[in-house]
């Protein structure tokens, strides 16, 4: 039985090929602009670091060549080891505290009551959306050495005597007001991720654990953390590549004048650039500071493919 | 008849020890619940405290700031502070550079943004899985890394202090996030809605302007908002390509506040405040977006 076939339009060849070509046409734009302000900028970022860049160089808009001469200068620089190290370990404790709170808090708002549970969520949409230069303007009015309020409450609460004590004295305290400063940035975005992921999770699962015997730090443990873990990777990836390029917390806390017991790597390498005009080894220091987001930011490509496969 | 042991029996069992065990376990549930109520409202406390003290602290006189023992409360209340930020020298200038800035670069990214969506959630093509991954990849690329390159190449072509290079920039920077998110908006609207609109006599063109582009319109706000808080937040760009004071942002006006001012307290808290403002107004309007997005389908 012959099945009548649908009369096609006849398709010339070069409207196929329009069609064909469109959605590149589409995309061009978008690569074009990501292409000459992104990927051009890394390129010549490695480039950079392979010349000696200075003043004279600026000017004649012209660097000479010198190799890997950069990398050799940084590598045998103390304060180069120094500052990346402190960097790992500040954002060690930023990331650490950021996703361990944050974890808490969500795991908190499953249990209070509605009403506590629009306060808390209303607090973190707020503290979500202060603006950074605004907030680290606000710590700095409260941690003021003279008439800061958390000099005054710490007293009051007998904590020690804060009574004209200056945090940025002591690189240990001065850190310390970083990590909460930038900790308490980070806590809305993770914990309101957290908790939507936390309200996916099948309630019958936890209550079968439940009779199963399984207490509520077993249930945490081995049934939600689980299905978090592709949540859990992708905040952690995210919070380590912001906490490594920390910048205007430190800066603008200090009054642009940051000493090099405060340098992150990213304030290092700017210091090196647009301080003392050596642009070739601020370049060295930014790819060595990029090289490290790369190995973070591989694994988290890997997992947001693979979470938009499933949807 | 029940008979002990079978599953009814043992049901109407249960039944009775749960309501023996209820008035206990009632007071028990009570005082932990009461305990979740107060840590709940305590993180909220804690948490809101900065930004309280920000309004808090705009609103009091001079006099009730620099005080050794803190006023928690702003009376007398008193606008001056505002008076005074406005009237320091480059506000006004800088925020017109921030509104200015935050609208071309929102005019050109949604345009491109909305075509390369269009193109990754409308057709398949060649290349198109490569295109996504760096979309996704390049968002990633930290811009304080960037800034050497950035500022010699605009430097080379005499364009440091002035606005379009930072315009540039903000553009390249959130055009990914634009894309990636409203590539979600263009694929979540039924094509079929498109081709019904076809058979009834639309061309491809007309189905897709007339039926999904109105469609996107949230998708489209939610993408602006997002770009616009990016930009108008963004500092360490501005302060680096802009040198002279009129033609900073807001931002950058903000944090040379103290250098350029000394503490003064009452008029930086008002500044602040008034940085803040739109930004929390728009996020306040983005947030349902942005949790939704960044969440749907990551739990299996």
């Amino acid at each position: 039985m012959a099945i009548a076939t649908p009369d096609l339009e006849p398709v010339s060849d070069r409207a196929v090929r329009r069609a064909r070509l469109l959605p590149y046409a589409l995309i061009s734009p978008s690569l074009a602009v990501i292409g000459g302000v992104l990927a051009f900028p890394l390129g010549m970022l490695v480039w950079l670091s392979l010349q000696h860049y200075g003043l004279k160089e600026l000017i004649a808009h012209q660097g000479s060549w010198v190799g890997i001469d950069n990398y050799r200068a940084i590598v045998a620089d103390p304060l180069f080891q120094q500052v990346l190290i402190r960097t790992l370990l500040f954002t060690f404790a930023c990331v650490t505290l950021t996703v361990g709170l944050s974890t808490l808090i969500a795991l908190l708002l499953l249990k209070v009551r509605s009403a506590v549970r629009v306060i808390v969520m209303s607090a973190l949409v707020f503290v979500w959306a202060t603006p950074v230069i605004v907030a680290v303007d606000v710590w700095q009015w409260m941690f003021d050495y003279e008439f800061g309020v958390i000099n005054y409450v710490l007293t009051q609460l007998h904590v020690g005597n804060f009574i004209h004590h200056n945090w940025f004295d002591n690189p240990g305290q001065g850190w310390a007001v970083f990590v909460v400063i930038v900790v308490w940035g980070a806590i809305p975005f993770v914990t309101i991720t957290l908790f939507a992921g936390l309200l996916q999770v099948p309630g019958d699962i936890i209550d079968a654990a439940h009779v199963d015997g399984a207490g509520a730090w077993y249930r945490f443990w081995f049934v939600t953390a689980p299905m978090l873990k592709p949540l859990f990777l992708i905040v952690t990836c995210l919070s380590t590549i912001w906490d490594f390029g920390v910048f205007n917390q430190i800066y603008v806390m200090l009054n642009q004048r940051p000493s090099s017991d405060f340098y992150t790597i990213a304030i290092y390498s700017y210091r090196e650039s647009f301080g003392v005009t050596q642009y070739g080894l601020g370049a060295a220091i930014a790819v060595v500071m990029v090289l490290v987001l790369v190995v973070v930011t591989l694994f988290y490509v890997r997992e947001t493919v693979k979470v938009a496969e499933v949807t | 008849m029940i008979a002990p042991g079978t599953a009814q029996g043992v049901q109407v069992g249960a039944a009775r020890a749960a309501s023996e065990a209820g008035v206990r376990a009632s007071t028990w549930q009570r005082s932990r619940q009461l305990v979740y109520d107060v840590a709940g409202v305590l993180v909220a406390a804690v948490m809101l405290f900065p930004i309280y003290w920000m309004i808090s602290t705009a609103f009091k006189p001079g006099r009730d700031i620099l005080t050794l023992t803190p006023k928690w409360f702003p009376s007398p209340f008193t606008l001056q502070n505002f008076q005074d930020a406005i009237a320091r020298p480059f506000f006004v200038d800088d925020v017109r550079n921030s509104l200015f800035i935050v609208a071309v670069m929102l005019a050109l990214g949604l345009a491109i943004a909305f075509l390369a969506a269009v193109a990754t959630a409308r057709f398949g093509f060649r290349g198109r899985t490569a295109y996504l991954v760096m979309i996704i990849g390049v968002q990633m690329v930290p811009l304080n890394a960037l800034i050497i390159p950035l500022y010699l190449t605009l430097d080379s072509v005499g364009q440091v202090d002035a606005l379009p290079g930072v315009i540039a920039v903000y553009l390249a920077a959130v055009l990914p996030f634009m894309v990636w998110t409203l590539r979600g908006f263009v694929a979540n609207i039924p094509v079929e809605l498109e081709e019904s609109a076809m058979i009834d006599g639309c061309t491809r063109v007309g189905a897709f302007w007339r039926i999904t582009f109105p469609l996107v319109g949230p998708g489209l706000v939610a993408t602006a908002i997002f770009g616009f808080i990016q930009a108008w937040n963004e500092y360490i760009i501005a302060y680096v390509l802009l040198s002279s004071p009129h033609n900073q942002t807001l931002t950058v006006w903000l944090a040379s506040f103290t250098t350029n001012h000394g503490p003064q307290w009452g008029p930086l808290m008002a500044g602040a405040t008034l940085t803040g403002l739109p930004v929390v107004a728009f996020f306040l309007v983005l947030q349902r977006y942005l949790t939704g997005g960044l969440t749907a389908g990551a739990v299996k």
